[in-house]
C-alpha cells in the first residue's frame, strides 16, 4: 500500500495508485477538502468529471468543485445559487444608482438649470 | 402505489416509487431531464440525503438551486456556476467604481456651482454698495451746494456800496 495516500484514498480507505485521479488535487495534508466534495458530489462523480477533462483543466475544476461543495455545506438550501442571486441583486442596485447619478449630472449641467439657480437681478 | 405513475427519479433509477418517495414532489414524471441532470452531477443518493436533512418547506428551493448548479456544471464542467459568480463579482466591482467616479463628479460640480454662486452674490453686493455710495455722495454734495447757495443769497450787498476802497475815490 502506498504509504503516502492522497486525502481521497485515505477517506475512501483504499490503495492510492500512482495514477490516482484525485492525488494531484486532494493532498493528504487537507482532508477536509475532499470530505466536502465527497459529501456533496460523491467521489465517483468527481472522478468522472476530472477524467473527462484535459489534464490542464483539472486543477481549476477541482478547485471550483471544492468551492461549490463548501457553499452547499454552508447553505444547504441555496448553495452557490444563493450567491449568484445576491450578486444579481447587487448589480441591479448599482446599475440603478449609477443611472440616477448620471441623470442628476446631466440635469445639473443643463444651461436652463444654471439660469434657474442664479439670483434675481 | 395505487396505480400512480412513478416519479422521474424512480423511473430513471428503475425502482418502485413509494408513497413517501422523497423525490416525487420535486421531480414529476413529465420532466425527466430535471432529475437526470442532478443525478449526473450530484448522484441520487446525495440528493436524497440533502433533501432528508432539510425541513419539508425548504426542499423545493433546495431542488431548484441544485438543478441550477447541475445545469451550470453540465454546461461548463471546469467552472460550473462558480464561473457566473466570478463574472458577476467583476461586473459589480466595475459598476461600483463607476459609481464612485460619478459621485465624485457630482460633488465637484456642486462645489463649483456653489463657488460661482457665492462669487455672483459678492459681485451683486459690491455693485449695490457702489450705487449706494454714489447716491450718498451725490445727495450729500447736493445738500452742501444747496446750503452754500442759500448762504450766498443772504449776503448784504449794501455793505459793498458804503465802502468803496479803490477806484472811484482815487480818481477824484
Amino acid at each position: 500500500m502506498n504509504s503516502s495516500r492522497c486525502a481521497a484514498c485515505k477517506h475512501l480507505r483504499r490503495r492510492c495508485p500512482s495514477d490516482c485521479i484525485f492525488a494531484p488535487y486532494f493532498p493528504s495534508n487537507n482532508p477536509r477538502r475532499f470530505a466536502y466534495v465527497h459529501k456533496i458530489f460523491g467521489a465517483s462523480n468527481v472522478g468522472k468529471i476530472l477524467q473527462d477533462l484535459p489534464v490542464s483543466y483539472r486543477r481549476e475544476a477541482a478547485n471550483t468543485l471544492c468551492y461549490e461543495a463548501y457553499c452547499r455545506i454552508k447553505d444547504p438550501v441555496y448553495g452557490c445559487a444563493g450567491i449568484v442571486d445576491q450578486l444579481n441583486e447587487q448589480l441591479k442596485v448599482a446599475e440603478y444608482q449609477l443611472a440616477t447619478i448620471r441623470a442628476a449630472i446631466t440635469t445639473t449641467l443643463q444651461p436652463s438649470y444654471l439660469l434657474d439657480q442664479s439670483l434675481p437681478m | 402505489m395505487g396505480g400512480a405513475s412513478p416519479c422521474a427519479s424512480c423511473k430513471l433509477l428503475r425502482r418502485r416509487c413509494a408513497k413517501d418517495c422523497v423525490f416525487a414532489p420535486y421531480f414529476p414524471s413529465d420532466d425527466p431531464h430535471k432529475f437526470a441532470i442532478v443525478h449526473k452531477v450530484f448522484g441520487a443518493s446525495n440528493i436524497s440525503k440533502m433533501l432528508q436533512e432539510l425541513p419539508v418547506h425548504q426542499r423545493g428551493d433546495a431542488v431548484s438551486s441544485l438543478v441550477y448548479e447541475a445545469n451550470a456544471r453540465a454546461r461548463d464542467p471546469v467552472y460550473g456556476c462558480v464561473g457566473a459568480i466570478s463574472y458577476l463579482q467583476s461586473q459589480v466591482s466595475q459598476l461600483q467604481m463607476q459609481l464612485a467616479v460619478a459621485q465624485a463628479e457630482i460633488v465637484c460640480i456642486q462645489m463649483q456651482q456653489d463657488h460661482d454662486q457665492q462669487q455672483h452674490n459678492i459681485n451683486q453686493l459690491m455693485l449695490a454698495a457702489d450705487e449706494h455710495e454714489k447716491s450718498y455722495f451725490l445727495h450729500n454734495n447736493f445738500l452742501n451746494f444747496s446750503s452754500a447757495t442759500a448762504n450766498v443769497a443772504n449776503v448784504n450787498y449794501d455793505s459793498f456800496k458804503k465802502e468803496p476802497r479803490y477806484g472811484h475815490d482815487m480818481v477824484s
